[in-house]
């Protein structure tokens, strides 16, 4: 069961805002999907590796070489809030 | 008979055989998405679509797929053609390049018309969860299409486009194709560059091909596959995606998985899928049962996995550099009221259920547990395949299901993946083709194959989808 303190600090961590009343459906919503979640608690994975990629690979890599990314227009032009040449955000408290 | 019962590869056809022009095609699906019954499109762009069929209709020579038309989900970039993800997040949003899969499709002759319906960032299975609005089943107004490419699959069985790209990271190409009687694949993991699909669940998601024959999905696979130095984890096939050409199955082992046709399929689905399979031994394979039991603990390991992957890679949404905002004193207010207000109700449970996977003191139990038992299900996938050439399931517990009649249980909707999740997690490649109807609705049969077994799968569903004989055009359609 989740109860409203972890869901308002998850809450926090995943920066949503939630209403309190939201808050609390939300700890009831997530408790409901876990139980069915809980399965996975009761196997045996001792020794098990995790699965980090399903097609093996190498590390990949490019060649070390410049080229260009998205011009400065480009990137500036679905932002709501432009301030000179970069992204305007409000103070950070 | 109208241009839009011409399959994909019979526009084509009659492109370079010069008995229609590509304006003509475009035009005639223009129409059909102008009055878009089944709410398959959010954005369409008439005049792009129109300009590009001139430039190719003057072309000496025709490009390979012609000048054929075609939709595109949402989740896709597409450089100045608003993409939104179906979430009001990006409402508006235009993009500043084109993701490299449906590059390579403009490349080729084939000419985008719109942009269709989905889940909220590709997160549900019926297409409701859209914050725009909601798509309806071609076959019977009053179901859903599945999800969460629910609209490219509504599309297609509409005959609005020949063929459609979706994307799936638990079901949602197959899922919605079978629910919609038409033919939705999912390719090997790394088959398709990703460079420009907006993000759900990294580790699962690919783009695949929606179309109402298996040709045509080979077609439409054959221009998208292959290395792409934009994503890293893209792969060179080993063989090329050829057109199935097959007409016997003879040689051919299929298993066919006990824990997904048992308890939860619906009696009409088990039906439709044991016909599918008679018609397999018919065509001179062999079909065998094989037990998978790790199966059912798939649906709990995506719903740890993929909820985590989307908990990070949304966590780029923040109303600074795209998007709306919702304008607040501070920095943190603002990012938390514009991700609390603008992201729907799924989006905000999936968040917060990854991050609660994720967190400090529930990771072991959660996250590290479900990628271990992840590895159990790969491992049994692996075994699998020594021992058949194909695994054969419904791909949907279920037929089309009522609009409304899942949205207050999240975990009922989860239920409708349950087939589908398996595969994704092993990153195999798998197709669903429609093989009956129950109580008049299409069921599909879902058929996975090792990876990089394209070409085996897709001349497996060719052979069967010709004995089948399937009408994919719905009851009451007049095109």
């Amino acid at each position: 069961m989740i109860d409203d303190s972890t869901v308002h600090h998850v809450a926090r961590l995943a920066r949503l805002r939630l209403a309190p009343d939201e808050e609390h459906v939300m700890g009831e919503e997530l408790s409901g999907i876990l139980e069915h979640i809980d399965v996975i608690r009761g196997m045996d994975v001792e020794g098990v590796p995790p699965t980090t990629h399903v097609i093996a690979l190498e590390n990949v890599l490019r060649p070390d070489e410049p080229r260009p990314g998205l011009s400065r227009d480009d990137a500036l032009r679905e932002a709501r809030h432009v301030v000179d040449d970069g992204f305007g955000v409000p103070r950070m408290d | 008979m109208s241009l839009r019962d011409l399959t994909a590869a019979e526009q084509v056809a009659a492109l370079a055989a010069g008995k229609v022009t590509s304006l003509e095609l475009v035009d005639a699906h223009l129409a059909a998405v102008a009055s878009d019954e089944v709410g398959a499109f959010l954005a369409v762009d008439p005049d792009r679509a129109r300009a590009r069929a001139r430039e190719i209709d003057a072309l000496p020579e025709r490009p390979p797929l012609g000048g054929v038309p075609i939709g595109i989900k949402d989740a896709l970039s597409t450089r100045d053609l608003v993409t939104t993800a179906g979430s009001r997040m990006l409402e508006g949003f235009r993009p500043v390049y084109t993701a490299t899969c449906v590059q390579r499709l403009e490349d080729a002759g084939a000419i985008v018309v719109g942009k269709t319906n989905m889940d909220e960032f590709a997160m549900g299975s019926s297409t409701e969860n859209s914050a725009y609005h909601p798509t309806r089943n071609p076959w019977d107004h009053t179901r859903v299409p599945g999800g969460s490419s629910g609209g490219s699959a509504a599309a297609v069985a509409q005959r609005q486009v020949p063929w459609s790209l979706g994307s799936d990271t638990g079901g949602s190409i197959r899922q919605p194709a079978a629910l919609c009687g038409i033919v939705g694949m999912k390719p090997t993991y790394g088959a398709i560059s990703r460079y420009g699909l907006i993000a759900f669940a990294s580790s699962l998601d690919q783009v695949g091909p929606f179309a109402r024959t298996v040709r045509d999905a080979a077609l439409l696979l054959r221009h998208m596959v292959g290395r792409d130095p934009m994503d890293s984890t893209s792969l060179d096939m080993p063989e090329a995606i050829a057109l199935p050409v097959a007409s016997d199955l003879r040689g051919l082992r299929v298993g066919v998985v006990d824990e997904l046709m048992g308890e939860g399929v619906e009696p009409g689905v088990r039906d439709a899928v044991g016909y599918a399979l008679r018609m397999v031994e018919a065509l001179g394979g062999t079909v065998v049962p094989v037990s998978l039991p790790t199966t059912p603990l798939g649906l709990a390991t995506y719903y740890v996995l993929a909820p985590a992957e989307c908990s990070s890679n949304l966590a780029r949404f923040d109303g600074v550099r795209y998007g709306p905002v919702v304008d607040d004193d501070t920095l943190l207010d603002q990012y938390e009221r514009t991700r609390g207000e603008l992201f729907g109700p799924e989006v905000r449970r999936r968040i917060m259920l990854g991050t609660f996977a994720l967190a400090s003191g529930y990771y072991d139990q959660y996250y590290g547990r479900a990628q271990r038992v992840r590895t159990l299900i790969v491992r049994e996938f692996s075994a699998a395949f020594d021992q058949v050439d194909l695994l054969a399931s419904p791909t949907s517990p279920t037929v089309a299901f009522p609009l409304g009649a899942r949205t207050a249980d999240p975990y009922s909707m989860y239920l409708a993946d349950v087939c589908t999740i398996p595969v994704s997690l092993a990153g195999l490649p798998a197709i669903s083709i429609p093989c009956g109807l129950s109580g008049g609705l299409p069921v599909g049969l879902q058929l996975a194959g090792p990876a990089f077994s394209e070409n085996r799968l897709l001349g497996a569903a060719h052979a069967l989808e010709q004995a089948l004989a399937f009408d994919t055009l719905p009851p009451g359609l007049v095109t």
